[in-house]
């Protein structure tokens, strides 16, 4: 399993064992983080399981490597630099101890 | 047995954003859902994408494992009907002649498909698309090669033409109205995906009313009217749905176009919440009474009614939107375009990446967003505080959209 710590939106800390292999949105979802919305089921068509990586984390997670990723986060009030959909995450090893935060919701 | 029980008819994507909503809201007693397929609850838009392509199959698209739900203690009765709601005692027949009794009911029970009833409709090869059966029954028939007609120019026929024409078969697509999409979307849009198919070698026919179909035991042709004939080894028939409102009827409860509800998903009984695909509500952004098929919109009513279940008030405010994903055009529509009297194009319908935005007078209704995914956001981000851009500076590409909403 792989060790994931998300922050919510509430400052609350969820710790949680992931299943390697699904993405960090199915992660969350299944485990009732608050603010991780996934409305389109992780279709990049919704921007609402947006997270914000830890800077720790930055270079292992990654930069998007679908166009529309990189659209759907920059187009949001809310975007940082350590802005990523948690939908286009897939979990692995290499991630174990992963840590993010939710990003505020957009509507 | 709990004496608090919290009782779901249907097992789809509403009932499962309840149960999720129910705990988190605080609600600490049992949670009965009862469905009559057999499946754990799955998502329901890959049936015409992903899962008719053959890229994925049922274990792919659970809403949530099962582990979920034990976590969430939530229990199941699957493939399991329900046949009577009794509102004074306050309990539901199954038709295995069981009764389940609850303090709260949530009528979930989505819509089913319009059956044509033609001549020659229960020959094989022929089928709806509606449920994860719709899909066992067409998967045989689905090879290389073959001709498929699409019965119904929506967004499922368009999405089942473009997922049959992905594994190889030859497509023709039949519509009776004289424009695809013509309920749902601007005669530009209707047009634009009539090229896009076309472009991809599937063939659309609009104006053509089906009568029967015939063959031996096996679909061999889809008859028209004028004597007009399609060969066919598949037929997909996708020309609407009706919200499943029997139950509730029956139940005493009023039915408009759907199982009646406000803005709290509530029912005029106090007790009996309705969610989803069945039901109709009061919607905030349009200011009457719709029926609204989308998974947004059953979220969100799943949303407000379990915090209602749990004594709060959360009214469904959200702003409608859809996607639709065909070939590799992905459509997002934020807002609800009914009434529009003018449209601005924005960006290239040439090129497949373009916004169209409705407006009613001056006012922002909605807009289809087509590889636009920015625009996308933008005009939710407006529609949803009531700002209109002018249609100068939306049709004017120089114009910076990311700026529209943010003051």
């Amino acid at each position: 399993m792989v060790k994931v710590v998300f922050i919510d939106i509430e400052d609350g800390r969820h710790e949680l064992d992931c299943e390697p292999g699904k993405s960090l949105m199915e992660c969350a979802v299944e485990n009732l983080v608050p603010g991780v919305e996934a409305e389109c089921g992780g279709g990049l068509s919704c921007a609402t399981c947006h997270v914000y990586v830890d800077e720790s984390w930055m270079a292992a997670v990654g930069q998007p490597t679908n166009k529309v990723e990189t659209v759907l986060i920059e187009s949001l009030e809310s975007l940082q630099h350590n802005s990523r959909l948690s939908c286009q995450i897939d979990l692995n090893d290499s991630l174990d101890g992963l840590t993010v935060t939710v990003a505020p919701a957009i509507f | 047995m709990s004496s608090n029980t919290c009782l779901i008819i249907g097992s789809s994507h509403a009932a499962v954003q309840l149960v999720t909503s129910l705990r988190q809201e605080g609600w600490e007693d049992e949670i009965i859902v009862i469905g009559e397929e057999s499946y754990l609850p799955y998502h329901r838009p890959p049936l015409s994408k992903a899962v008719l392509k053959g890229e994925k199959k049922i274990g792919d698209i659970l809403l949530r494992p099962e582990a979920f739900y034990d976590k969430l203690q939530v229990s199941f009765k699957l493939g399991e009907r329900v046949t009577a709601i009794d509102r004074a005692a306050q309990c539901v027949t199954l038709a295995n002649g069981g009764t389940v009794s609850y303090q709260k009911l949530v009528i979930s029970t989505g819509a089913s498909p319009i059956i044509l009833n033609l001549p020659g409709e229960s020959l094989e090869g022929i089928g709806y698309l509606r449920s994860y059966g719709d899909i066992e029954t067409l998967t045989p028939h689905i090879n290389s090669g073959g001709k498929a007609v699409v019965v119904g120019g929506g967004y499922i026929g368009l999405e089942a033409a473009a997922a049959l024409s992905a594994r190889g078969m030859q497509v023709t697509v039949l519509e009776a109205l004289d424009r695809v999409l013509q309920r749902v979307t601007a005669r530009e849009l209707s047009e634009f995906y009539t090229r896009a198919h076309e472009r991809r070698g599937v063939q659309i026919v609009t104006g053509a009313s089906v009568t029967g179909f015939v063959g031996d035991r096996k679909v061999e042709k889809v008859l028209c009217e004028h004597g007009v004939e399609y060969n066919a080894d598949l037929v997909v028939i996708g020309v609407g749905v009706r919200p499943n409102v029997t139950l509730a009827e029956a139940a005493g409860l009023t039915i408009d176009n759907g199982i009646c509800v406000d803005e709290y998903s509530q029912t005029e009984d106090p007790n009996v919440f309705a969610i989803g695909d069945c039901t109709s509500f009061p919607c905030a952004a349009t200011g009457t009474r719709l029926r609204l098929e989308s998974v947004p919109n059953a979220i969100e009513q799943a949303k407000s009614a379990a915090a209602a279940v749990c004594g709060k008030h959360k009214p469904y405010t959200a702003l409608p939107w859809f996607w639709s994903d065909q070939y590799d055009l992905k459509l997002q529509i934020a807002g609800i375009g009914r009434g529009y009297d003018n449209i601005v194009i924005r960006g290239s319908l040439e090129n497949e990446v373009f916004s169209a935005w409705y407006f009613k007078g001056d006012t922002l209704l909605a807009a289809d967003c087509v590889n636009q995914p920015l625009d996308f956001m933008a005009a939710r981000k407006a529609i949803l505080k009531g700002i209109s851009p002018s249609r100068d500076e939306i049709s004017d590409i120089d114009f910076d959209i990311t700026q529209l909403g943010v003051q």
